[in-house]
């Protein structure tokens, strides 16, 4: 018998018992699913991060104070301690070659106010380097300048959400507004970049020269970060070697797990977050995986069921010249028929979830061929693997004692 | 002379039951010539279930040797069995073993299948129909086992017996499950077959009136030919239904 004609056969056997054959596809449909929701998940956030990097630049180096420990080691937390100063900031630029451009950073919460609107969000300081750093551009009005940063003038910069809130219908450029009750005047207001990574909204945020920020408004003669951009996203690993070097001399540090600082590369801090969001989307995939097996087992069971009730059957075609390798085909086709419908089916079904987790979650999914053939390609494996052994036994029967079977 | 269609040459067969050895056959030796009728009788327990297994390639010998149309087949393994089974033997069962669900038409088809000829699906469905046609019940084609009467699958079977051209038809108990009319009907077909097509037909039974049809009656008893004798008055199936009362089948 052709292989055309064994999965008709097949397909004709699973539509003979349409309730069970549902019921034991069900299994692979749940595990499919799963998998292609897991999948598209995986690579959606892998596709964030990589979106991201590009927004911020590859060539993207931070140094924090505090120190991240690593594992087995204390950590005393990012932004703890008050060690890193702006000398070190001038320190890195003036003595690392492969450094373009850099900026001191501090940073801290506030409420702001403008006429009857208010809104809590971050207020970021910064040089006037600092949206060419991360990548902002400005939309409406202009940058500040190195003399605002120089005598911490009270001007600011408004992320998109900001002033969209505090100035739902007007021109917020040239008009003063309050961070902390004191005044700041708007320069102007950044282009939005939307969503981040994990749905946080970038645009919620005031920046401002970060002399003004340090000594105004937080009071403050340390700073936060340090953010570093390299001439080329080829330098920027020995650039960060450099960095390192230099701030462990600066403040006398012989034992590197003594650190008081932290120098991450953007690559570094988005290989992190990759790695983390690979490691969720393993965890549940193994245990997609499990119902995929699960279903696998169903399949196995309602074949084994299929193959007793059908010993007559087996018998007479036996009778009429059927072979080994047809009886064989004929139930390994059953099972592979059974796994595959349930196979496309939950394709079908983890595409559906996957959008629906994308609508009500706002988290990033990508739906790949690649996972689809996956898919497919495992559930016939399943097939495959779960259908033999019913098969084996069915092609194995005695035609004798088959036919005589009641 | 012409080789036997069918000869075996002191035929055992045995089987082992926990630490009993029962040996359902002796050493039989029989030929039977291509174009006869004969009749395999015998209480049951006699061997001649075993040997029908083994005439009909579903099972294989201990011991003896058979020459079917000339070939050695006693060591012949399943797959080559089945092979054979299905170019050479048509199987007509008392239980008419016909696949449920499926259509009359569809089970005639069946050995086609296995038999790797490559036959389009049209070319299967006109061979098919034309034997259903040929044993009366055409237009019956797309009826299911459920929806036929024991005398129309008992059809069904022998048209699914006679698809491939077969060399031989092994009838075991044919008539079995039928009542008396119907069953000289379906001795009409096989004694059709055996005259106008010279079909070997083979028929096992333990009914002495049915083997009256055969040309010649075998005997076994305990695993062995105890009689083998033509059959003297020959019955004939279609005389003997023009005489019978018509009577409306259920």
């Amino acid at each position: 018998m052709n292989i055309r004609e064994t999965f008709r056969v097949a397909l004709r056997a699973i539509r003979r018992n349409k309730v069970r054959s549902a019921l034991t596809m069900l299994g692979v449909i749940i595990g499919v699913a799963s998998v292609i929701a897991m999948i598209a998940l995986g690579s959606g956030a892998r596709a964030a991060i990589d979106e991201q990097i590009q927004s911020q630049g590859t060539t993207l180096i931070y140094v924090s104070s505090g120190s991240w420990g690593g594992p087995g080691r204390a950590s005393q937390g990012s932004g703890t301690t008050q060690t890193l100063t702006v000398e070190d900031a001038d320190a890195i630029a003036r003595e690392v070659p492969s450094v373009a451009r850099y900026t001191p950073g501090v940073r801290g919460r506030a409420q702001v106010i403008a006429g009857n609107n208010n809104w809590n969000t971050q207020v970021e300081g910064g040089n006037e380097d600092y949206l060419a750093i991360r990548n902002w551009v400005v939309g409406d009005g202009a940058n500040f300048t190195p003399r605002d940063v120089q005598v911490a003038e009270k001007v600011c910069l408004l992320g998109a959400t900001v002033a969209r809130t505090l100035f739902p219908d007007g021109d917020p450029v040239g008009q003063i507004i309050r961070v902390r009750n004191m005044p700041f005047r708007v320069l102007g207001v950044l282009a939005p970049k939307g969503q981040g990574q994990f749905g946080q909204d970038q645009d919620d945020f005031v920046l401002a020269p970060w002399t003004t920020i340090q000594k105004k408004l937080l009071g403050i003669t340390y700073l936060h970060q340090v953010s570093i951009t390299a001439r080329s996203s080829e330098v920027v690993e020995p650039t960060a070697v450099a960095i390192t070097r230099l701030m462990r001399a600066r403040h006398r540090i012989a034992n590197p797990e003594q650190d008081d600082f932290s120098v991450r590369t953007i690559e570094e801090m988005a290989a992190t977050r990759v790695q983390m969001a690979e490691t969720m989307t393993g965890l549940l995939m193994s245990v997609a995986s499990v119902s995929l097996l699960v279903g696998g087992i169903g399949i196995m069971n309602i074949m084994l069921v299929s193959v007793t009730e059908r010993t007559r059957e087996i018998g007479v075609r036996m009778a009429v010249g059927a072979k080994t390798k047809d009886v064989m085909r004929q139930f390994l086709a059953e099972a592979i028929a059974l796994s595959l419908v349930g196979g496309l089916a939950g394709i079908l079904l983890g595409v559906a979830v996957s959008q629906t987790i994308t609508q009500s979650l706002g988290w990033p999914v990508a739906i790949t061929s690649a996972s689809i053939l996956v898919a497919f390609a495992f559930s016939a494996a399943v097939g495959i693997f779960f259908g033999w052994y019913p098969a084996r036994k069915a092609a194995n029967l005695d035609p004798i004692e088959a036919l005589r079977y009641e | 002379m012409r080789e036997p269609l069918i000869r075996v040459v002191e035929l055992r067969r045995s089987y082992a039951l926990g630490d009993v050895t029962v040996h359902a056959l002796r050493g039989v030796t029989l030929e039977i010539e291509a174009g006869a009728m004969v009749a395999i009788v015998g209480a049951s327990g006699s061997g001649k279930s075993t040997l029908m297994n083994i005439l009909g390639l579903l099972d294989r010998p201990t011991g003896g040797q058979y020459f079917l149309d000339g070939q050695d087949v006693s060591g012949f393994d399943r797959d080559r069995r089945a092979e054979l089974r299905n170019r050479k033997i048509g199987f007509v069962f008392q239980n008419f073993s016909l696949l449920p669900r499926t259509t009359a038409l569809e089970n005639v088809e069946l050995p086609l299948l296995y038999a790797g000829q490559g036959l389009r699906p049209q070319e299967r469905h006109a061979k098919a129909l034309g034997l259903l046609r040929a044993v009366g019940i055409g237009e019956r084609a797309d009826h299911t086992p459920n929806q036929l009467s024991g005398g129309q699958q008992q059809r069904v079977a022998i048209a699914r017996s006679l698809v491939n051209d077969p060399e031989l038809i092994l009838a075991d108990e044919p008539t079995g499950n039928l009542d008396s009319r119907t069953s000289v009907e379906i001795m009409e077909i096989l004694q059709r077959l055996n005259r106008e097509q010279g079909m070997t037909v083979l028929l096992i039974t333990h009914e002495h009136d049915i083997a009256g049809y055969a040309t010649r009656v075998i005997t076994v008893r305990d695993g062995r030919v105890t009689n083998d004798a033509p059959v003297a008055n020959r019955r004939d199936a279609a005389r003997e239904l023009v005489a019978m009362p018509v009577e409306t089948e259920a």
